[in-house]
């Protein structure tokens, strides 16, 4: 399966150019510039690991440098979902203007549905990554325990 | 105040009988309005012969504190305090014979926190009026004394979003069709492929409640069924909004009950069931933190004509104060009744916190929302995949496109439909970001995207050439309207 969280992921995967482009927006947004990763994909999970803080006070002209830190962590975790935020501070905003993912594991096993039977036909449901089976840092078929990982569940 | 206004001058004021409502001091041209009076910009068309200041006058009188003849009892009241004022009457340019009344109503005529009350006092008597041919309420400005009197919307956009996690770009749905007739599984089919072609919500109609071919519960239970499957599926947050209309509030609480022990993250209502019961409901959604959907069935039957009635923006202000997250506001090129301007101030009036005046948008007065969360606008009715340009470019990115049969009439299917939608307007916002000019390029930006993707390429083969191109019956009066196709 393919996890169709953020704004581009029905698209065909963004080449570096593509990425770098999106970034140059958001930075002419005025937007802070953010990477995050994560080897839980549950759509609940909402605080992926922070790779570094949120670039702030950058200009169009200097997309280069956030894409520089996507390749940093992708490098870093390749086998991790990896995607770039930009955040609008302004008044009645405060909060995300865009996301996109940039990097997934190979290999995507998806996710369980667990029914529980509850009472008078009603039904009980639960969303299990596959991959959560496995302790973090080791759960996409490679074991990046070498890098501090933080410690999300 | 003005020596008129009081009556003190006029020795005929308080005597018994009828006296001209302009001269006890419901019309007056030097009242400059406070800060936090209510105003009310009022389309009057006075029957022939009636003197439009007086038939102004009239309006401002019978919805504030005047009947039809002198009370005495008006003397035990600070009664120019209470009562409205109209201020201005201009003529409509190119209609000889309408004027725009411009009243302003105290803040403590309405009490805290009603849409019931304020509807009552503004538009509770006065369209009935003998004297006037029509009248049309065409805009409010809520002071924000008043409006921080109301929480609304339970969630708001930014909530919302954060909620379904899901940024830069419009939010896709689709209604399910046909409205009327699917037993509880096939239509629990329909939101499964929906949502898990791509969309990330699904609705139930207007008119779809509990009837003999599929009862609530039933209907409830199937689509959550697939909800959860295509959240599976996809890694996503999915959502049926589920109908709460009902015929009393008791069995509204026990819908939506119902749906927050499901864990549906949305529940809808339809404008019919009236200005308390969505106000009762916003309140529990909020409390119990469900999203809340507003279907407007009904509007045009009294937004739609020019001359009568109550503009939609004014619909639109009430239902953000008394609190929707979502709400039905045109589409600008699909099957139902739209200006491209008169659109946008609706749109605007849904999502921004100061909009100023703009005759152009049909905005009479400037509003300020005191930081009062935005409604996410939802475009719905005869709209598809082959107009995701105009659709972006027309109503903005925070809004909600609701494809029904640009998704469920796809020849490929239900869940191509909806992938056709997904990518569409996936590749047009990665075309603008980019720095195109997607309103011209889009028909060549979908047609390359669909060289990747066999259900777009479908879509458009079926869709891309049909639009809806009637002159719309509300338009603003200050600037020749230009049409979709023109506008640049």
């Amino acid at each position: 399966m393919r996890v169709t969280q953020g704004t581009f992921s029905f698209l065909p995967d963004l080449t570096d150019e593509q990425i770098e482009a999106q970034i140059r927006y958001a930075l002419g947004q005025g937007w802070a510039v953010g990477i995050e990763y994560t080897d839980d994909p549950h759509p609940r999970n909402a605080y992926w690991e922070m790779f570094n803080l949120p670039q702030f006070d950058l200009e169009p002209g200097e997309a280069a440098v956030p894409m520089r830190e996507v390749r940093a962590c992708r490098e870093r975790f390749s086998d991790h979902y990896i995607k770039v935020t930009a955040y609008d501070a302004r008044h009645t905003k405060q909060t995300t203007a865009l996301s996109f993912i940039v990097n997934r594991p190979a290999d995507e096993p998806g996710f369980r549905l667990d029914r529980r039977d509850e009472r008078d036909r009603t039904m009980r449901y639960t969303l299990h990554p596959h991959a959560a089976d496995d302790p973090v840092g080791r759960r996409y078929g490679r074991d990046d325990r070498r890098w501090p990982s933080g410690g999300s569940s | 105040m003005s020596p008129a206004s009081d009556g003190n001058g006029r020795k005929d004021r308080w005597s018994a009988g009828v006296t001209p409502y302009a001269e006890m001091g419901y019309y007056n041209p030097d009242y400059d309005p406070r800060d936090s009076d209510i105003l009310a910009a009022f389309r009057i068309t006075p029957q022939p012969g009636v003197d439009p200041t007086e038939a102004a006058a009239a309006v401002a009188g019978e919805s504030s504190t005047a009947t039809w003849t002198v009370v005495w009892t008006d003397r035990l009241t600070d009664h120019a305090y209470y009562q409205a004022k109209c201020y201005s009457v201009e003529p409509v340019p190119g209609a000889d014979d309408q004027y725009i009344a411009k009243i302003a109503y105290g803040i403590d005529l309405f009490e805290e926190g009603s849409i019931a009350n304020m509807t009552s006092s503004i538009i509770g008597n006065v369209f009935g009026f003998k004297a006037l041919r029509a009248l049309r309420l065409e805009d409010l400005r809520i002071p924000p004394q008043f409006v921080k009197t109301f929480q609304g919307p339970p969630h708001g956009i930014v909530m919302e979003r954060e909620y379904l996690d899901k940024y830069g770009r419009p939010l896709l749905g689709a209604t399910v069709k046909p409205k009327l007739g699917l037993s509880a599984k096939n239509y629990g089919r329909v939101v499964f492929e929906a949502l898990r072609g791509g969309l990330d919500f699904t609705k139930d109609d207007e008119n779809i409640n509990s009837q003999p071919f599929m009862r609530w519960r039933d209907r409830y239970l199937y689509a959550i069924e697939g909800v959860n499957r295509a959240s599976a599926a996809t890694g996503e947050v999915k959502g049926h909004y589920m109908n709460v209309t009902a015929a009393t509030m008791e069995e509204m609480y026990e819908r939506a009950e119902f749906a927050k022990e499901l864990g549906s993250v949305i529940i809808m209502m339809d404008l019919t069931v009236g200005y308390t019961a969505m106000t009762s409901m916003s309140r529990w959604a909020r409390r119990n933190g469900l999203i809340l959907h507003l279907h407007r069935a009904g509007h045009a039957t009294f937004t739609r004509q020019k001359y009568h009635g109550v503009s939609f923006r004014v619909i639109a202000k009430w239902c953000r104060l008394l609190g929707v997250d979502h709400i039905h506001a045109g589409t600008v090129v699909g099957k139902l009744e739209g200006d491209p301007n008169m659109i946008r101030g609706y749109y605007d009036v849904c999502r921004e916190d100061v909009i100023p005046q703009n005759p152009e948008h049909g905005i009479y007065f400037d509003q300020h929302w005191a930081s009062m969360p935005g409604v996410m606008p939802v475009a719905s009715g005869g709209i598809h995949a082959g107009q995701m340009h105009q659709l972006l470019r027309y109503l903005g990115e925070d809004s909600i496109l609701q494809f029904g049969g640009g998704t469920i009439g796809h020849p490929m299917g239900i869940g191509a439909g909806a992938t056709a939608n997904r990518v569409a307007v996936e590749a047009i916002i990665q075309a603008r970001n980019e720095g195109r000019d997607y309103f011209h390029e889009g028909p060549d930006i979908l047609e390359r995207a669909a060289r990747g993707c066999p259900e777009l390429d479908a879509a458009l083969q079926v869709w891309r050439d049909v639009t809806f191109e009637f002159e719309s019956t509300d338009t603003p009066d200050y600037v020749a309207t230009p049409t979709p196709t023109t506008v640049r």
